[in-house]
């Protein structure tokens, strides 16, 4: 993948998945997130990238209220997915969970089997009738994740004992398990390295074509690799938001140039 | 300067040091460290001595209590005597006391005697000093159990006197009996010859292991046996209580309570609760259970609830101390995927959990089993267990004693005899003490997921 590639990259017109208007966050007294308006789009892959701190994460754990388990923390504005307000007070969040799945920034595996791993969610949400149901799910998952065929041996074997990689896409194929509509990712590729991060890569590029995915990366070149769409961060607030072709080539906020270029960060 | 010169190595002014050499910094740091390696191992050392000294001195004080001294005597169960009415009714039976039945055997035990070639001038009734004042009792009790025995000449393995056994086990000495009225030296020289003759032997006593308390004056027929089902009836009340309620309330503080002023407070009070002393948890028990419950004084059940009492803020601590160090991650990977709060904390995170939790609740387990202070204040200590408790319900309710309390009890009467047998009690619970503690490592290798 050379930068050549990213202005040829083609972004459909897709329908609007997530609409966040005028979120605010607070950490306690510490002013987290300003004034943030993002639409992201359905079948897309959207990058948040930034500096550290600039919070990118916070807005991103906002998607699926991962938030409310932080006691500290508060939302203003609205965010919209399908058209619905996922802040509203009839909105519970254990469901909406259900429908924007999370990749974590850690591999997290139960410590279960493998097949454990992938059948919790699809059990709890009830989506198997009987063992066979389950039995495709957990292939189909384990097959969206990219790691069916190096896993389809051992089933039973403890999650945990999977390599670094094996282990996220692993979470990745759990977090598709439960058919979200929206997928997340905090930093998925930070602790892995080159050869798995190219896998997981590989698999976000393959996941676009069923979800909308939303990715926070440290790597501006992961970034450019995987997103359509990039949203830039800086101190709380979002300073561009495009097409990722556009913000790295042709940015219109010096800061956003200084950052791809290296300068601040 | 050039990239060059920077690449050659400056002359230095001072000798090159050594690595082979040690220098006198270094020295010292090795000094103080082998000296605070030699503090380490001093520490241990002494550590290691005291408890050796202590289970020698238990063992060594102990296990006397584990053998007792009995008389085998024949007895004659006269129908004049034990059943005058000659119908073999035990409830006619049991009219004749046990002061009928001690003219019995002490004409018993003399023929005994004279039949081993002994002449003495003693009465019976003084020869009979060497016999337990229970073996009128254990004789009257075999009769009323089996009455068909009446008229026939039954062997009966009656237990010596305490200070038989004491002079037996080496506790009671010729010179020390010039000062006690109980027993003269010429009942000694009796026994000496009666034990070469077989009739005066010292055996395994399981009566001591399995049997009841006895009043002060009659030590050799005290065992723990009824205490011990105390202890047992206590140990389920705090089990069934304690371990439900305190992994509740860890669970609650710690995965669902919002963190504010007042979770701070209960948390504080919580740890300041396990460091207070237990006897006022027994004076809580006294005040709140029996005389505003009106329960029972002296039940196992009621001291199994002042020991739950005592032993929550152990398991509290232990299982918050467990839940915590569950990672965090595990936490999010559940909530990510749409579990709600509890299913993450009961799926997840309470069987992670799990080895710790059941590692505290057995140490609480252990530590309540051990006390004796709260105890005494609802009435189980100075209480003579004498009888098993009549079924379940009387186990709970019936007013018992506890392993502890026995020892101490043992250990405040004035018969010298006592105090080997409180040594031998502490070895029964420190047994029990370390089954449970065994116990709890198996079941934390057991559950413990190393993956």
């Amino acid at each position: 993948m050379n930068d050549m590639r990213l202005t040829k990259q083609d972004v459909d017109m897709q329908d609007v998945k997530i609409s966040a208007k005028g979120v605010q966050v607070f950490y306690g007294d510490t002013h987290a997130i300003k004034d943030v308006d993002v639409e992201i789009k359905d079948k897309t892959v959207t990058a948040f990238i930034g500096p550290s701190g600039c919070g990118k994460s916070t807005f991103l754990r906002c998607l699926n209220r991962m938030n409310d388990t932080i006691d500290i923390c508060r939302v203003e504005g609205s965010i919209q997915l399908d058209g619905e307000n996922i802040y509203d007070k009839r909105v519970d969040p254990v469901q909406l969970r259900a429908k924007v799945g999370m990749v974590f920034q850690k591999p997290n595996p139960f410590p279960k089997s493998i097949y454990d791993n992938i059948a919790y969610g699809p059990r709890i949400h009830g989506l198997a009738k009987n063992k066979a149901d389950l039995d495709e799910i957990v292939e189909k998952s384990l097959r969206r994740g990219a790691i069916w065929n190096e896993v389809k041996d051992r089933l039973h074997a403890p999650g945990t004992g999977l390599s670094g990689g094996q282990q996220q896409r692993l979470c990745i194929a759990r977090a598709v398990a439960t058919e979200p509509e929206v997928l997340l990712m905090d930093e998925p590729c930070s602790a892995l390295d080159p050869i798995a991060t190219a896998q997981v890569e590989e698999l976000i590029d393959e996941l676009r074509a069923n979800y909308s995915v939303v990715i926070v990366t440290h790597s501006m070149q992961q970034a450019a690799r995987v997103s359509q769409r990039t949203a830039f961060f800086h101190l709380g607030n979002l300073v561009e938001y495009g097409e990722t072709g556009t913000i790295f080539t042709n940015p219109t906020d010096p800061r956003t140039e200084s950052y791809i270029t290296g300068r601040i960060g | 300067m050039s990239l060059a010169d920077a690449n050659t190595p400056a002359p230095s002014a001072a000798p090159k040091s050594s690595i082979l050499t040690t220098d006198a910094r270094t020295k010292k740091r090795n000094r103080a460290e082998a000296r605070f390696k030699a503090y380490g191992i001093g520490a241990i050392v002494l550590g290691l001595a005291f408890l050796a000294a202590l289970l020698v001195s238990i063992i060594g004080n102990g296990i006397p209590a584990y053998t007792q001294t009995f008389v085998t005597v024949p007895v004659y169960l006269d129908p004049a005597v034990v059943d005058k009415q000659g119908n073999r009714d035990p409830a006619e039976m049991a009219k004749t006391t046990t002061f009928g039945y001690a003219p019995l055997i002490q004409n018993a035990f003399a023929t005994e005697v004279s039949q081993n070639g002994i002449t003495t001038d003693m009465a019976p009734k003084k020869l009979a000093d060497i016999l337990s004042a229970s073996a009128t009792g254990q004789v009257r009790q075999t009769v009323l159990d089996d009455p068909e025995l009446v008229g026939q000449t039954v062997e009966f393995r009656l237990l010596a006197s305490s200070r038989v056994d004491g002079y037996l086990k080496g506790r009671v000495t010729r010179e020390a009996l010039a000062r006690d009225k109980n027993l003269d030296a010429a009942h000694l020289d009796i026994i000496d010859t009666l034990r070469t003759a077989g009739v005066v032997n010292r055996t395994w006593n399981w009566d001591f292991i399995f049997g009841a308390d006895a009043s002060e004056s009659r030590p050799e027929q005290a065992g723990i046996g009824v205490s011990m089902v105390g202890s047992l009836f206590m140990m389920l009340v705090v089990l069934v209580l304690s371990l439900p309620i305190g992994v509740a309330t860890s669970i609650y503080l710690e995965e669902f309570a919002p963190k504010n002023r007042w979770t701070d407070i209960i948390e504080v009070n919580i740890s300041n609760l396990a460091a207070v002393p237990s006897i006022v948890f027994g004076i809580l028990g006294l005040a709140v259970f029996i005389q505003f419950g009106h329960l029972p004084k002296s039940a196992p059940l009621v001291g199994g609830l002042v020991l739950t009492l005592m032993t929550l803020p152990t398991i509290i601590i232990s299982t918050r101390a467990a839940l915590s160090a569950v990672p965090p991650s595990i936490r999010d990977a559940a909530l990510g995927i749409g579990a709600s709060k509890m299913q993450s904390v009961f799926h997840h995170v309470l069987p992670l959990a799990m080895p710790g939790i059941l590692t505290g609740t057995i140490i609480g387990l252990a530590q309540a089993l051990g006390e004796t202070a709260p105890l005494l204040l609802i009435g189980m200590v100075g209480y003579i267990a004498s009888n098993m408790p009549d079924g379940i319900a009387a186990g709970f309710m019936a007013p018992n004693s506890a392993m502890p309390a026995q020892i101490y009890e043992w250990a405040k009467r004035a018969d010298p005899a006592y105090y080997e047998r409180a040594w031998g009690g502490i070895i029964i619970l420190l047994l029990f003490l370390m089954t449970m503690n065994i116990i709890a490592v198996i079941l934390r290798r057991r559950f413990e997921r190393r993956w």
